[in-house]
């Protein structure tokens, strides 16, 4: 892989590790229902920042052949995944948004620990 | 002709039910017939197929079907060095779990044809059960690991919004919510390591993969990151508690193919280990973790059983111990990691202990989707004497109860006789540890059947009869299967198991057809 | 959700126009530019979300209906599907209008860099509306769905 092994250009791997870092603290120590979504979406978006990431080749050019400057171009397959990876976060964050919507519909709260009925 | 036809069967099987899935959509908004008949046409073509398959690849080997290309098994086109599109890779493993999905999503379709009809919402069920089904074959015949995450989200999602089928209860949103949190935290896991596979070799097709692996210190970090996500969708124990609550919830059926789904998990299991890193790990080492994690599940599963109250949870819990089971045989398989001997016959009792466990679990589920049918609750406290009313589902459960428990004549003696000789070769403390616990898991459903059947008649089940007949005809279907495979076990350990155990102890193969 | 002013409803209803054709835009020239289905289908939707809250509950109804998107959403996957299935003469997904030449749409397939051309491809446009009118109505069920199950706020 030509990725330059200096401070500056780790730098998406830093913020990967930042994202999930938050992501995983909200998802296990935060109550209410909605931040738990939020740290699974942190976490989608670190791990599709990695995959993008790696795909980067120095000095090259976007992946598309109309009217391309040069054929020197970086690599498209983890940006095919991303795209999958997105899709179907999306569809994974609206099932646990309507899910929310049907606790709250319920219950009267959104609290985890007070919506915690199922036990033992 | 013919073999024109099976070269493109592995692609059929995965996308037949999914366009079952949408196509029954359509023909739901015509009649409530038209879409049952279209359904079970659609899922016997499909049961047809994956024997017709089974059959092929049992006698001439592996099959390989590359997606879009000129021909079928062109996976590396000329001029190229390495493969290139999606490609399913179908072996003795993959067809003999392929097998079990659709037999018992074929049952348990009949089974639901009654058991539904008086819920509003059966058209999105009908979808929602197809798109599983689909789902969960995609990850047994797949030979790629970015595919693999694909259709491991597909089954998550479609898996939690049948879990919350009853909306009008809050428990099961609550229950729905904890499984799509934990299914989509594990395959996020899944996704991580393929992106640190990608960063290293360019490759991602399984077989390439392990041909090219060099074992760095990213790549045992990517095994420990996979070992992670598959222990926590197949419910073992440090992430086991969405399991009970997701089973307990669950409409009976649903339940019976959830179970399925965390089975093809222990499949994705057991192709990282064997066939991607292969004896390039510590296999002693890795080998006593899988091991310890199964017996930890086992003790967890049963001791929690004892005390619950809800006919669901209770089977929710005997399935984290049965997957213990699994997890402990091929944990011990994994340690010795050859074809003669005493890891050789774990691996087979693991892979044995899968088929028996899908039968076993499925029965349960569905008496349990019985009784909520004709009676209306699941609360062990508030049911009794029921044997009087419903004679049949009384029967069936007791032939469950002495498969899952490990009586003979049931094939769960089998399995279970196998996992305990081999185990006790590797160490003798982990088999002593099982058996009791199996005499546990007796004791627990003793005590289901003696709340749930017998005993005194309460006021409120008088008027309670039987289950209809097709439920009746699905559940003696897999009692008849449960005996015929107790009462002969080394036909099916000769004949199914093995070529399926060898498929994985060579996996120079599988390696070698990309 | 009570409709918003005068002021918001004339700016949408000459702008939902736009958003709509940029839309399909993007989903038509998925193949020679970035986009492409599944972000085409997406701008739709969010158009969709523009009406609806520029309405509010009472009038959305009469605009959207759920019952067609829903058909709609079966049609396009159907429709992906088939598509995928007409290759099975050599194997599945294959490419059969950019390689066999025979029939006519979508049939160019230039090589190298080029200033491109919208009717190259082969069955890669024809997927791209499929997944991106089943994109757009999915969405759109989904939006109309979680704005109709608000509780009703004090109407003035």
């Amino acid at each position: 892989m030509n990725i330059e092994s200096s401070a500056i250009f780790n730098l998406p791997f830093i913020t990967v590790v930042v994202l999930i870092g938050i992501g995983l603290y909200a998802l296990m120590f935060k109550r209410n229902l909605i931040k738990i979504v939020i740290g699974i979406t942190l976490i989608e978006s670190g791990v599709n920042l990695f995959l993008i990431s790696l795909g980067y080749r120095k000095g090259c050019y976007a992946p598309i052949y109309t009217n391309a400057p040069t054929t020197a171009m970086v690599f498209p397959i983890p940006q095919a995944l991303t795209l999958t990876s997105i899709v179907i976060g999306f569809a994974v964050t609206a099932l646990m948004l309507s899910f929310a919507v049907l606790i709250y519909k319920n219950y009267g709260t959104i609290n985890a620990v007070k919506t915690r009925r199922l036990k033992g | 002709m013919f073999e024109n036809l099976v070269m493109h069967l592995p692609i059929l099987i995965i996308v037949i039910p999914l366009f079952g899935a949408f196509a029954i959509y359509l023909f739901g908004k015509v009649s409530d017939k038209a879409r049952n008949i279209f359904a079970f046409i659609l899922l016997g073509v499909t049961e047809f197929l994956v024997l017709v398959l089974g059959k092929d690849i049992y006698t001439n080997g592996l099959r390989v079907y590359t997606l879009g290309a000129t021909s079928a098994e062109m996976t590396t086109p000329a001029n190229y060095i390495m493969p290139v599109r999606i490609i399913l890779v179908v072996d003795a493993l993959s067809i003999f779990m392929g097998i079990i999905t659709v037999t018992i999503a074929f049952l348990i379709f009949i089974f639901s044809l009654k058991s539904m009809k008086e819920y509003s919402g059966t058209d999105k069920y009908y979808t929602l059960m197809f798109l599983l089904l689909a789902g969960i074959i995609g990850i047994e015949f797949t030979g790629d690991l970015f595919n693999l995450f694909v259709f491991l989200e597909i089954a998550t999602i479609a898996g939690a919004a049948l879990v919350a089928f009853f909306t009008h209860k809050a428990e099961s949103a609550e229950a729905a919510f904890k499984y799509v949190v934990i299914g989509s935290l594990s395959a996020l896991l899944v996704l991580f390591a393929v992106a640190l596979f990608y960063g290293q070799y360019d490759a991602l097709n399984i077989g390439y993969l392990g041909n090219v692996m060099e074992h760095s210190f990213l790549d045992k970090i990517a095994f420990g990151v996979l070992l992670t996500a598959f222990a926590m969708k197949a419910g073992s124990v440090p992430m086991h508690m969405w399991k009970p609550d997701a089973y307990g919830e669950a409409p009976g059926p649903v339940a019976a193919m959830l179970v399925t789904a965390s089975l093809a998990s222990m499949y994705a299991l057991l192709r990282v280990c064997f066939t991607l890193y292969g004896r390039g790990l510590n296999t002693e080492v890795i080998g006593w973790i899988i091991a310890v994690l199964g017996l930890l599940s086992i003790f967890v599963g049963v001791s929690m059983a004892l005390i619950q109250n809800n006919f669901g949870r209770l089977i929710g819990y005997t399935a984290v111990a049965e997957v213990g089971f699994i997890l402990l045989a091929v944990g011990v398989g994994f340690a010795e990691f050859s074809s003669t001997g005493f890891g050789f016959i774990a691996l087979q009792a693991g892979l044995f202990h899968i088929l028996n466990d899908a039968l076993d679990l499925g029965l349960l589920f569905l008496v349990s989707g019985a009784v909520l049918h004709a009676t209306g609750k699941r609360n062990l406290n508030e049911l009794g004497g029921l044997a009087r009313n419903m004679k049949y589902t009384c029967i069936f459960f007791i032939l469950g109860l002495c498969a899952v428990a490990g009586l003979p004549p049931m094939n769960g003696f089998a399995s279970k006789l196998m996992i305990y000789e081999s185990v006790y070769q590797f160490n003798p403390v982990f088999s002593i540890i099982a058996i009791l616990a199996s005499i546990f898991m007796l004791a627990v459903f003793v005590k289901v059947l003696y709340s749930v059947f017998l005993g005194p008649e309460l006021k409120e089940f008088s008027s309670v009869k039987e289950v209809p007949a097709s439920m009746l005809l699905v559940m003696g279907v897999i009692a008849v299967l449960i005996i015929v495979i107790g009462l002969c076990p080394d036909i099916f350990v000769n004949w199914v198991i093995n070529p399926a155990a060898r498929a994985l102890i060579d996996y120079g193969i599988y390696r070698g057809m990309i | 959700m009570i409709p918003m002013s005068k002021i918001v409803r004339t700016i949408t209803n000459i702008l939902y126009v736009f958003i709509i054709g940029f839309g399909f835009y993007v989903i038509i020239h998925g193949h020679l530019t970035p986009g492409g289905g599944f972000q085409g289908g997406a701008v739709v939707a969010s158009a969709f979300a523009l009406l609806a809250v520029a309405y509010g509950r009472k009038k959305i109804v009469n605009l959207l209906n759920k019952e067609h998107l829903s058909v709609a959403e079966v049609s396009g996957l159907l429709a992906f599907i088939c598509l995928a299935f007409l290759g099975l003469g050599t194997v599945f997904f294959f490419n059969f209008l950019a390689v066999g030449r025979s029939i006519p749409i979508f049939s160019n397939t230039p090589a190298g860099i080029n200033p491109g051309d919208l009717n190259t491809a082969g069955i890669m446009p024809l997927m791209n509306i499929a997944v991106g009118v089943e994109v757009l109505s999915a969405l759109g069920v989904i939006i109309l769905t979680m704005f109709l199950g608000f509780k009703e706020g004090k109407e003035k």
